[in-house]
């Protein structure tokens, strides 16, 4: 047994309003640089739908993952090492930027500089690609709340096999929000992708990151990953992922995606797991059979035995504890309610969903009937197939019975609940359905509905003894790998460092607040050198000349 | 004069493109990259950048035989002086055409696409026109030299590779590359002059040709305290 402590999410679907609060807070905060325009580590999909970039899981199509070869080995599916190499001079599948979208503003400056004319004057889109006019045609949410269905929706991967049962018509079909991070897989086959070796996983938890001073832009990384999260940055031409806001994680906050969700829908804790396992849980033939062979990946930290390993591999105490409060272990291994997105990738996925009991309980509604009884619900799951199949389709390799339970827990608890709120006598029967007992439905209502932030994030922190070397708090030298560690360099190198957050924040200010792309006029100091985009010869690039003596 | 074009400048760019390696590493390590546009157009690079870059390895293997294997190593294995010509001509003629014809693919790209072409730094430009160059040049050796012998029968294998092995020695004997027609010092020049820009460009992507990928595990784990520079014991500044 070879413990390892990973970082993880869940995420409650039946909460999520679809807001896109999260993607545009993460987007403030790590891709609104140039480069990047078109990048969203965190999004949200309407689904059925297309997602964003367009059908990325139609692995037929994109490569992505790992398969089972018929000798019982993993292999990437895009392709073994040599054929990768092969292939470096043109990357045969990567996304074009039409697959996400042409990223692009609006003329603003028309508005403002128009002379007085009859009809309004226009601010017409611009691409922030060429600069030219263009239409704005897709999006990373174009087909949001089913819009334009009959032509995406019903393209989407998910639906085939059951597109003849499944209905889009507005009034007869259902829907739901699927927001998407970078997974931080326990088989990252973005990592294996990486002909650089810029991509790792980080030891002590878990957190998948691109070292971006090794990363050559090989782009390797983008077609290997099937949820087509690792992005090329195409200004500075290296590739760029969702970090698990590692900066936050380390002090203890939770990542901006969480922290801002309106729905509280994200529960964030550590897993511990049997690193030995993966592998063969990976490569396990039946791909139904490989939600439950991950969850044996999983250590369950009240096993004296498992804390006792996970002490010998230097996981601290503190870290043990954590796992045991951790609500991402309550929610995939002791209630079971948590799936993971597209175990048939074989990446071994770490950002779990609840599936969504809304389609079913819509649809109860809309006949008439009472919502929240449990022979109702309970029935409806039963004869309502295609939310199930499609569900099954996204979090279980197409096995509905999983869904089937997990929905009929979700029901229960609704039911359940009911009782008790309208302080009726409880039926204990209901609990016993799902295989529960009522203290423990109780407690999962708890945690899914009234969870405090506490509870919901128990995010454990670096360790001290490592502090000085932690982003937020580096009171390490950053130059100091040069050899250097003296503080008094000149430029960028010089003071003491700025911790990561602290200078996003203060770039994404100067930007709110500057006129110009490039320039802030109010800052006439330095220029960024990572932060600056390449165009034009901004003030404080240079140091300033000396005044010279006019005549 | 010749001291100073076949012993001074090629030194010169020789140091440029050493140090100036070393200097970038140090440095730049974040900007040492393909700086790919693929993701803008896919169409076009799909032939011209693999015609390009595998012509490129054919184009540079050559070099490396034509000019580091001395001529008493080919005749003591029994390869006559006829049979290394058709294959040196041959082969550098197939790998030269692919590279060309990949390199005026790709510049047409980079020229027409809108994506592309604002993504071109001035510097890509300096650098196109020098490979350019120096291909065209090589081609014209290659043709005029050794086909059509124009301006009398060269063997570059008796002055330029000698030249270019006792550059390498630190040994220079510039009267050898004196004596080489007019296309083979020019084509010498703009390589030397491509050597020393070349840290300063994207073509510093060729020195992370990730051969490691084959031997390497999967997935690489990295701890947080193995980040370079991050291992050394913390002490309090004063």
């Amino acid at each position: 047994m070879r413990v390892m402590a990973q970082m993880a999410m869940v995420m409650n679907l039946d909460k999520c309003i679809g807001c896109h609060t999260c993607s545009v807070t993460c987007k403030q905060a790590w891709t609104n640089r140039t480069g990047t325009e078109y990048v969203w580590f965190n999004n949200v999909e309407t689904r059925p739908g297309l997602g964003y970039p367009r059908s990325y899981e139609d692995q037929d199509e994109w490569q992505g993952g790992w398969v089972r070869k018929p000798n019982g080995r993993l292999a990437l599916r895009s392709g073994g090492r040599i054929k990768k190499l092969l292939t470096i001079f043109s990357n045969p599948k990567l996304p074009s930027i039409e697959d996400y979208y042409e990223p692009w503003t609006y003329d603003y400056d028309t508005l403002l500089s128009s002379p007085q004319t009859d009809t309004f004057p226009v601010a017409r889109p611009k691409s922030l690609l060429t600069g030219a006019d263009m239409n704005v045609e897709w999006s990373a949410n174009w087909d949001d709340d089913l819009g334009g269905s009959q032509e995406h929706a019903a393209r989407d991967v998910m639906l085939r096999g059951i597109e003849d049962k499944v209905k889009l018509e507005f009034e007869q079909t259902f829907m739901f929000y699927l927001p998407r991070i970078c997974e931080h897989c326990l088989n990252p086959s973005c990592a294996a992708s990486c002909p650089s070796g810029a991509i790792y996983k980080r030891a002590e938890d878990g957190i998948v990151l691109v070292d971006q001073d090794r990363c050559r832009g090989w782009r390797m990384c983008v077609s290997g990953c099937p949820y087509k999260k690792v992005y090329f940055n195409h200004k500075t031409g290296k590739a760029e992922k969702c970090t698990f806001c590692y900066p936050r994680v380390e002090v203890g906050i939770p990542t901006v995606c969480s922290e801002t969700c309106v729905g509280r829908l994200r529960y964030l804790g550590l897993v511990l797991y049997d690193a030995d396992k993966v592998l063969e849980a990976a490569s396990i033939e039946d791909e139904h059979a490989l939600y439950d062979a991950q969850r044996s990946c999983f250590l369950d930290p009240h096993d004296p035995a498992v804390r006792a390993a996970a002490a010998e591999a230097g996981i601290p105490a503190d870290w043990i504890e954590a796992a045991e409060r951790s609500p991402v272990w309550r929610l995939i291994n002791e209630y079971e309610v948590a799936l993971p997105l597209h175990p048939e990738y074989r990446t071994m996925p770490m950002v779990w969903y609840i599936p969504p009991l809304s389609p079913v309980v819509d649809a109860v509604k809309d006949t008439g009937e009472d919502a929240e009884d449990r022979g109702n619900l309970f029935a409806a799951i039963d004869t309502l197939r295609i939310p199930v199949e499609y569900l099954a389709n996204l979090f279980t390799a197409g096995d509905t019975a999983p869904v089937d339970r997990v929905l009929h827990k979700l029901a229960a608890m609704r039911s359940y609940m009911r009782d008790l709120n309208l302080g009726r006598d409880v039926d204990d029967t209901i609990p016993a359905s799902v295989g529960m007992t009522g203290e423990q439905l109780y407690e999962m209502f708890r945690l899914l509905a009234i969870a405090k932030y506490d509870e919901r994030y128990v995010i454990p922190t670096a360790h001290a003894e490592q502090a000085h070397a932690l982003e937020e708090l580096a009171t390490d030298c950053p130059v100091s790998e040069y050899g250097g560690g003296q503080n008094d360099l000149f430029g960028e190198g010089s003071g003491y460092p700025t911790p990561v957050a602290v200078e996003n924040f203060r770039m994404l200010q100067e930007r709110q607040t500057s006129d110009t792309l490039a320039a802030p006029e109010d800052k006439g100091r330095r220029v960024n050198l990572l932060s600056w985009d390449g165009k034009g010869v901004p003030d404080g690039l240079f140091p300033p000349r000396p005044e010279k003596e006019r005549s | 004069m010749d001291v100073f074009w076949w012993v001074i400048v090629p030194y010169l760019c020789l140091a440029t493109f050493v140090i100036g390696h070393v200097w970038r590493y140090r440095y730049d390590k974040f900007g040492w990259t393909t700086r790919s546009s693929q993701l803008y157009e896919n169409r076009l690079l799909r032939l011209g950048s693999p015609l390009f870059h595998f012509g490129m390895l054919g184009v540079v293997g050559g070099h490396v035989i034509g000019l580091l294997v001395p001529r008493s190593w080919t005749d003591a294995i029994g390869i006559d002086d006829h049979v290394y010509h058709v294959v040196a001509v041959v082969g550098g003629l197939v790998a030269g055409a692919m590279a060309l014809v990949g390199m005026v693919i790709l510049i047409y790209r980079r020229r027409t696409v809108g994506p592309v072409f604002s993504a071109t730094t001035p510097m890509d430009k300096v650098m196109y026109a020098f490979l350019g160059a120096a291909i065209a040049l090589g081609m014209w050796n290659t043709i005029a030299g050794s086909i059509f012998t124009l301006g009398g029968e060269y063997n570059y294998r008796e002055g330029v590779s000698v030249w270019y092995r006792s550059f390498l020695a630190f040994t220079p004997d510039a009267s050898l590359m004196a004596d080489a027609p007019l296309g083979f010092r020019l084509h010498a020049l703009v390589a030397f002059g491509l050597f020393a820009l070349w840290p300063f460009t994207r073509l510093v992507h060729v020195f992370s040709a990730p051969i490691g990928y084959l031997t390497r595990p999967y997935i690489v784990y990295r701890s947080r305290d193995a980040r370079p520079g991050r291992s050394t014991p913390w002490s309090p500044r004063v």
